[in-house]
């Protein structure tokens, strides 16, 4: 029974919560074990908090025996990414400069999880401060793919894919700037959702890219994907960039796409996130979900969207402008790592540089030394400056689109699961990994990944669908369609494919 | 260790020889409730960090919203000093590394204030009026406080150090730049300090702060330039720190001239550097130079949204603005009827609400200004008090005014009634009867006294018949004399006449 | 066209308040000289009529009333301290301090 239970989706067990079948404390020590079992090889988590994870369980069972403001996934466990601040649990982004420091404060998304009842199993790996593609970048070790565990999992957040991937969880949070949360749900066979950007609470986010950074669900299903973007999401007054109206309604949303019938429906296929560069296996298991959406009723076209050419340019300009801005806080004066330099005075100046130098790995180094450079007096203008019109450029390009479709649709990522180490020494090409997920967080629209089958070398692709500003909804459902003609046509879902983690041990 | 004395030209000289320019920033602390981006109390002189939030403290995932109250506060200051207020603001970030900046980053705002474009006149001690245009107004959150400690000579390794308190990180500031102030001239002291204390009438008038310079509330730093003429280019400024009273000001302003025209007499050239004022010398010394400290490398604040004041909003804040002090004394001096020297002495000696308050408790103007720059003025400064500080209140002195109007005691009896008030003997009618300084208002021993000088000088009385009066006020102040002062003048006069005549 | 030679990244490094070792200087630069080469694409479709966007989405005018919460307690606020002494951050001595 409880193999069962943890390769259920959240919808489903939160069905067994509710018909009594099964317990929070009973998921949630399933969940413990099965993270036991596996976490070794996968190594998703950073922190695992089994006392507090169970207590929380407790709790939810009294609660839902009482009556008490039971909500639909209240009792479901959950995994959180090591970038969203958990008072009592350490937090530490993936760095060692915040390695042990314990917050005193919950984000918003955390207090929502808290007060709506999941329990929350610990804390997922990442690339460090969610620089990266690979959480290779992490400065504990990188997580490995469960597909293939000499492969990465995906970036920054492939921690919490990976955990939801290898059925340690059937819920995550990730994060997403330029496509952590998509990327690693493409080459993990799971589904993951940037929001609109101020769907989602920022507050307790450890900030990347103020104006890029979005929370958002890492699930196994779009369902589940909906489910926690409700709870979660919704306007937050201590997040001054979060979006006033309501959210529109998901789960009824993916629900219906479920139905599987998109006639009126017009689907976007972007020129420019296909081609050259992109993996045989990715291109060919694209095509075939247009085609499987196209039967469906909808009606496909083609979109050109010239700017994109530029995204990934504007994106590493902006990006570690606002990070190198962001991460000048980490100074070993008021939390984290001290580092005293080795020779010389002690002087303040000094161990601010002594502890970032120390604390900070290769990439992050890359990434404020880069986006200093674009702040800096006299650069300003040809970099930090244009780098913000390229953005208009690409909203625009977005609109125009818009009005030709209701949906645009690319492959999330432009290969599959690439080998442990093998583009460490080359950051453009690892930075090329976010092609086609970058020009969403640009513009700030949202987009979900959906696995759509597996390439060639036998491991998973994504297949990406992206929506106007606000129009969330719209993901959910042709997402949910998409979900539902593939697993009709396999007879079951993508990950049932993965290979036994067991096994492998 | 020698100390290098620093070459100066005396002030009067370098002003005739160069031009000034001067240049202000004041940043006030505004009096909100809670602080500029985050909802920790706004607190003055509490234990150390006992008013933090994640937010103020730069916490890894705190995010900064804007505190409405500042903004209006901003707006009405913007409005005062004749600025437009923008259609749309934004805050910017402004980045440094330095321990009391929490976030190593400080919002303000950068090329879009919410305030800008305007001017303040300001009314100088002779009367003349000097107007300092006013660049802009923008809103940014203070820093914490570092404490020093340990010995601040010599650099043992490990023996110094420095204590933070982040209470005062993020409390709200409006920090007000001018544009080049030219054509003071030597006056130009004067114009710095009466400009900073003319803005923090304002701010108190605008209850947007407490303004109180001694407590930091109210922060200037001065820049100083020089140049051959008023047609040359500006020359180079220096900025001057620390400078926290409004004789400070005057003080580092003469010091900079003095200094940067001994330097360009030499031959040598002004360095642009921030320079540190002492109180106990009067001078200006180096700060440390900091190669960086000019890349501040400002990018819109993306955790913020612009602010764009509605007109509606900001003609709402400029109807509910009060009557601002010059408009006040503008108003009082004519309903007071002071003549402009006299008004200005008023201005001058912070008397104003002491005046207004004995008026509004039934003196006449008049009187009210004859006692308090008069009798009252000399007694507190021959005591060191200011007039607020003197054992009598406004309400007592319009009494005593109103016991001479009413003919119970005269004019120099007054006097001695105040002397025994400003003791602590009472209040003025209980003075006047435990000393018995009131008027004999009973002609029977004034006619007794009246014989009495009569009969010491018979010719008087002859002479007053023949038409010469001049000797009825040697009679009138052999009276006073005999009753102690307390003879109302006229009535012995009257009294003398009838007597004389007959 | 301005470069990222090795002296421009130590420059800049110490800007950022990070110390980097003679190797990382060297790798660093020749790493950022490739990526910046490539984000210079940029200034071709930056034209002058072209406005700078910093925010996704155009919200306007999000802002809190004055009203004071209750602030963390100080045991929180100093939980993470390095050092700290007399319920104050000790830090490091400061040069350049303006006392």
């Amino acid at each position: 029974m409880s193999a069962e239970l943890t390769r259920r989706s959240a919808a489903e067990l939160a069905a067994l919560l509710a018909s009594g079948e099964t317990s929070s404390v009973e998921l949630t020590q399933a969940h413990l074990e099965r993270i036991a079992e596996v976490d070794g090889e996968v190594a998703a988590f950073l922190h695992v908090d089994a006392e507090g994870a169970l207590a929380q369980a407790a709790e939810a069972d009294r609660r839902r025996a009482a009556g008490e403001d039971v909500r639909e996934l209240t009792g479901v466990p959950i995994a959180v990414k090591d970038v969203v601040v958990t008072r009592g649990l350490p937090t530490t982004a993936g760095s060692k400069i915040l390695e042990g420091w314990v917050p005193p404060y919950d984000a918003t998304l955390v207090e929502r999880i808290k007060a709506a009842g999941l329990p929350i199993l610990g804390k997922t790996n990442m690339d460090e401060f969610a620089m990266g593609s690979s959480t290779e970048f992490s400065a504990f070790g990188p997580t490995r793919n469960p597909w293939d565990l000499t492969r990465i999992p995906g970036g920054s957040g492939g921690g919490s894919a990976a955990a939801v991937a290898a059925f340690e969880a059937p819920l995550a949070i990730g994060t997403d700037t330029g496509g952590s949360i998509r990327q690693p749900g493409a080459v993990t066979g799971t589904v993951g959702v940037k929001p609109t950007y101020g769907g989602i609470s920022r507050y307790g986010l450890i900030a990347m890219a103020s104006s890029l950074d979005q929370a958002g669900p890492v699930t196994r299903t779009v369902l589940d994907s909906a489910l926690l973007h409700e709870l979660v999401g919704g306007h937050d007054p201590r997040d001054a960039t979060s979006l006033p109206e309501e959210l529109p309604a998901l789960a009824q949303a993916a629900r219906e796409g479920a139905a599987g019938d998109l006639s009126g429906v017009r689907i976007g296929v972007i020129t420019e996130l296909d081609g050259d560069g992109y993996q045989e296996g990715v291109r060919a298991r694209f095509h075939e979900s247009v085609e499987l959406l196209r039967g469906a009723g909808a009606e496909i076209v083609e979109v050109s969207c010239p700017s994109f050419d530029y995204a990934l340019a504007a994106y590493y300009l902006i990006m570690p402008a606002e990070a190198s801005s962001n991460l000048a806080k980490f100074d070993g004066m008021r939390f984290g790592l001290r580092v005293e330099p080795s020779e010389g005075p002690v002087t303040a100046e000094r161990v601010m540089a002594a502890t970032r130098g120390a604390g900070f790995g290769d990439e992050v180094k890359r990434r404020i030394i880069l986006g200093t450079y674009a702040l800096s007096a006299g650069y300003y203008d040809a970099y930090y400056g244009s780098a913000q019109k390229v953005r208009t450029l690409i909203q625009r390009d977005f609109a125009a689109a818009f009005d030709k479709a209701d949906v645009l649709v690319s492959p999330t990522a432009p290969t599959t699961a690439f080998p442990l180490g093998s583009k460490l020494d080359d950051p453009l090409a690892m930075y090329l990994n976010d092609v086609a997920t970058i020009p969403a967080n640009l513009a700030g629209v949202p987009g979900i990944s959906v696995p759509n089958g597996l390439a060639e070398d036998g491991l998973p692709t994504g297949f990406q669908v992206l929506a106007p500003a606000r129009a969330d909804d719209r993901v959910y459902r042709v997402g949910a369609a998409l979900e539902a003609l593939l697993e009709a046509s396999w007879g079951g879902r993508l990950l049932d494919r993965a290979p036994d983690l067991e096994e492998s041990k | 260790m020698t100390t290098t004395t620093t070459d100066l030209v005396p002030f009067e000289e370098a002003t005739a020889r160069y031009d000034t320019v001067l240049g202000i920033e004041v940043h006030v602390e505004l009096g909100t409730r809670s602080k500029m981006f985050c909802p920790a109390p706004a607190v003055f002189g509490e234990e150390a960090n006992t008013s933090v939030s994640p937010v103020s403290l730069g916490l890894p995932g705190a995010l900064p919203v804007v505190n409405r109250s500042a903004v209006e506060f901003a707006i009405r200051i913007g409005l005062a000093l004749n600025c437009q207020i923008a259609e749309t603001c934004r805050f910017a970030r402004k980045n440094y590394f330095y321990p009391d900046v929490p976030k190593n980053y400080q919002i303000s705002q950068f090329d879009e204030p919410i305030a800008f474009d305007g001017w303040l006149d300001v009314e100088l001690e002779d009367g003349s009026v000097f107007r300092v245009e006013i660049e802009r107004a923008h809103l940014e959150e203070d820093a914490g406080k570092n404490t020093h400690v340990g010995g601040s000579t010599g650099r043992i390794h490990g023996a110094e150090y420095s204590l933070v308190d982040y209470n005062r990180a993020g409390i709200p500031l409006v920090e007000i730049v001018t544009r080049p102030i030219e054509g003071a001239g030597e006056r130009a002291p004067e114009v710095a300090r009466a400009y900073v204390q003319t803005l923090r009438d304002l701010f108190r008038a605008l209850e947007v702060s407490e303004a109180r310079m001694e407590r930091g509330n109210v922060r200037a730093d001065i820049n100083v330039s020089l140049r051959p003429t008023p047609e040359s280019p500006l020359g180079t400024r220096t900025e001057t720190k620390n400078v926290n009273s409004f004789r400070s000001i005057e003080r580092a302003v003469r010091f900079e001239v003095s200094r940067q025209a001994a330097v360009l007499d030499a031959g040598g050239s002004i360095t642009q550097e921030t320079r540190h004022f002492h109180e106990d010398t009067g001078q200006t010394t180096s700060g440390r130079v900091k190669s960086d400290a000019d890349d501040y490398r400002y990018f819109p604040e993306p955790d913020l949204v612009p602010i764009a004041p509605s007109r509606e909003w900001v003609e709402e804040i400029r109807a509910s603005l009060p009557e601002l002090p010059a408009a006040r004394r503008r108003r009082l001096q004519g309903e007071w009827g002071f003549t402009d020297l006299e008004m200005r002495d008023v201005v001058n000696s912070g008397a104003i609400d002491i005046l207004l308050a004995t008026v509004e408790a039934g003196a006449a103007p008049a009187a009210a200004r004859k006692w308090w720059m008069g009798e009252l003025a000399r007694t507190a400064n021959e005591q060191g008090l200011a007039l607020e500080e003197l054992a009598v209140t406004p309400a007592q002195v319009a009494e005593l005014q109103g016991l001479v109007d009413s003919g119970r005691i005269n004019d120099k009896l007054a006097r001695q009634v105040l002397a025994g008030v400003l003791a602590g003997e009472g209040s003025p009618e209980e003075v006047v009867v435990s000393r018995g300084l009131e008027v004999v208002s009973d002609d029977g021993p004034l006619l007794a006294a009246i014989d009495e000088a009569l009969a010491a000088q018979p010719d008087i009385a002859e002479k007053i018949r023949g038409g010469n009066l001049g000797p009825v006020g040697a009679i009138i102040g052999a009276v006073m004399k005999a009753t102690r002062g307390q003879a109302d003048a006229g009535r012995v006069r009257e009294l003398v006449l009838e007597r004389v005549k007959g | 066209m301005p470069t990222l030679d090795r002296d421009e990244v130590a420059r800049v490094a110490a800007l950022a308040r990070i110390d980097l070792s003679d190797a990382e200087l060297d790798r660093l630069a020749d790493e950022l000289q490739v990526i910046v080469a490539s984000v210079e694409k940029v200034s071709e479709v930056a034209t002058p009529d072209v406005p700078a966007t910093s925010h996704p989405l155009p919200l306007v005018n999000t802002m809190r009333e004055d009203v004071p919460e209750a602030p963390l307690p100080v045991a929180d606020v100093l939980a993470g301290a390095p050092e700290a002494e007399d319920g104050k951050f000790a830090v490091p001595q400061i040069l350049g301090e303006d006392a």
